[in-house]
């Protein structure tokens, strides 16, 4: 009977008077079931438009690891994803500092990977859109750190290059539900592109460094 | 005190270049110009969406105005303020725009292909939906908001919207809260409001649809919502799916008890 009350209170028409207060301006604690409901109702509710494909609606282990324990995954969980991460980072051989000046107009640039852009545009990094970089540049986002005089202060040193090539190929092999977007392994910028913009960081001529 | 305004506008829109699809920032501040001499924009597009409402179309030559919006057939007045809501008839919640959808394709019998092939007007043009869409919310001016909030489906609406704002994917692992999770943080320029939480939302849930000076149209909910994901680089959502109707059910319930001040005009 009570069964039966339940049930139909369930798929039932009105929860009358005492429903419980919703949970307004909490963050939700996402399970595996959750995460489940949430790629499948946004394949279903989506739909592929020019280059932004339904493939991008899959989630990587690192993704659904973030998914899962909000941002916030315990060690365990992060530190092996990272470090396989890392090793998959194609870093080319010998320099990785390109153009700088190629690489501000990339930093500049937030064009590129919606469902608006032509393909084969030449996409930008958006790295103004978070970043503060070079003193000129007054309009910055500020969703990431500063990078001001971010190669005078870390040095050029091999370690250093292969630190911010990678960073920028994928943030997560760093910081596994960084904020920033994996411009390299999306596909949005290529390797000479992601070389520029480490020189851009790095060169000290650079305004990022003056 | 006009020219500052537009000046910022004109700022403002440049910082929002990057994001948002390149406009003439000469021509659409030209237009803003003769459109604030003429009265405010969106009062005159509340105007054209109420012939619009009365206007007989589709196989049936009727109007919508024998359309429920959660009031009784035809009741404009105070209707948006509750939305979204559970509407039996359909069996599933609906904000506004999915609403009029559904009554141009039961009431007035017009095709899903014919209600749907232009959504979204332009600088020339608003569209159809956005017409209406001005035209019912400016009838609940100063009625506190108050979405459906006791039916499952609706409860349902919230969690999966709330859940849906903090799902990460897409080509840049970007959820909403990404962007509007942090107090004080900007893309660029601009400052990004925080819409989980009362504080922040309340004003935004109250103030859409609008009248957009940058991009120099009158809006809707389903549009901002659809313009923040293409920035997101995901694929499109699909306009009035459960998805973004239950993004506006937990945006308007996180901000409820503010009373509409829309449609009105923004940067
Ligand atoms: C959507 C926001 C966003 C964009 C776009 C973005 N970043 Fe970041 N970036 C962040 C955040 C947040 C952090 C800090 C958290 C972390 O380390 O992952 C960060 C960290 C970094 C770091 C490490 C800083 C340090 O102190 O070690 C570098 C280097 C960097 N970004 C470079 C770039 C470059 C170059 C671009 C453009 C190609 C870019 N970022 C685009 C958000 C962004
Ligand atoms: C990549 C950054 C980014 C992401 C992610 C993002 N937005 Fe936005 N959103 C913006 C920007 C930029 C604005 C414009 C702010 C302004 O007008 O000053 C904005 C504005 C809005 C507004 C209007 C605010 C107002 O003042 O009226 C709403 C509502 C909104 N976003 C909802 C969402 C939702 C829902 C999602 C997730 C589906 C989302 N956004 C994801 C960048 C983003």
């Amino acid at each position: 009977m009570t069964k039966n009350f339940l049930l139909l209170a369930g798929t039932a028409v009105l929860v009358a008077g005492c429903a419980a207060p919703l949970p307004v301006g909490e963050r939700p604690k996402i399970a595996a079931s959750d995460l489940d409901q949430l790629v499948a109702v946004s394949k279903r509710d989506f739909k592929a438009r020019g280059i932004a494909g339904m493939d991008r609606l899959e989630l990587d282990a690192a993704m659904r690891a973030c998914n899962l324990h909000n941002d916030n995954p315990p060690r365990e969980v992060s530190q092996p994803l990272e470090e396989q991460i890392l090793k998959s980072i194609p870093f080319p051989q010998g320099s990785l500092l390109g153009d700088w000046k190629r690489g501000q107009r990339l930093a500049q640039s937030g064009q590129g990977m919606t469902w608006s852009d032509k393909p084969n545009i030449a996409n930008g990094g958006s790295c103004y859109n978070c970043h503060q970089l070079s003193p000129q540049e007054e309009s910055f986002g500020t969703l990431g750190t500063s990078l001001r005089n971010f190669g005078k202060i870390r040095g050029t040193s091999e370690a250093i290059q292969r630190y911010t090539y990678g960073k920028i190929y994928n943030s997560k092999a760093y910081n596994l539900c960084s904020q920033m977007p994996r411009m390299g392994h999306s596909k949005t910028l290529n390797e000479q592109q992601i070389k520029d913009l480490t020189a851009y960081l790095l060169d000290p001529n650079s305004p990022v460094n003056k | 005190m006009l020219k500052t305004l537009m000046g910022g506008a004109a700022l403002a829109l440049a910082a929002a270049l990057p994001l948002h699809a390149q406009v003439d920032i000469r021509k659409e501040t030209q237009r803003w110009q003769q459109m604030i001499a003429e009265g405010s924009p969106a009062e005159l597009f509340e105007i054209e969406g109420e012939a619009l409402w009365k206007k007989k179309q589709g196989p049936k030559n009727v109007s919508l105005e024998g359309c429920d919006l959660g009031q009784g057939p035809g009741v404009v007045k105070a209707a948006y303020a509750q939305l979204p809501k559970y509407f039996a008839d359909a069996d599933r919640v609906m904000d506004l725009e999915t609403r009029l959808l559904h009554c141009m394709t039961t009431l007035q019998s017009r095709s899903p292909q014919d209600a749907t092939q232009r959504l979204y007007g332009n600088a020339d043009r608003p569209s159809e939906m956005e017409l209406l869409s001005v035209y019912i919310a400016g009838q609940s001016r100063g009625v506190p908001m108050a979405p459906g909030t006791r039916h499952v489906k609706e409860r349902e609406a919230f969690e999966l919207g709330q859940k849906l704002f903090f799902h990460r994917a897409g080509a840049w692992d970007f959820s909403c809260s990404s962007c509007h999770g942090e107090a004080d943080k900007r893309i660029r320029m601009q400052y990004l409001p925080v819409m989980s939480q009362p504080e922040g939302v309340r004003k935004i849930v109250a103030t859409w649809p609008s009248y957009l000076v940058r991009n120099a149209q009158v809006k809707t909910m389903q549009w901002r919502i659809w313009d923040c994901y293409r920035q997101m680089r995901w694929p499109e959502p699909v306009f009035g799916s459960e998805a973004t109707v239950a993004i506006t059910q937990y945006l308007t319930v996180t901000g409820q008890g503010e009373p509409y001040a829309g449609p009105g005009t923004k940067r």
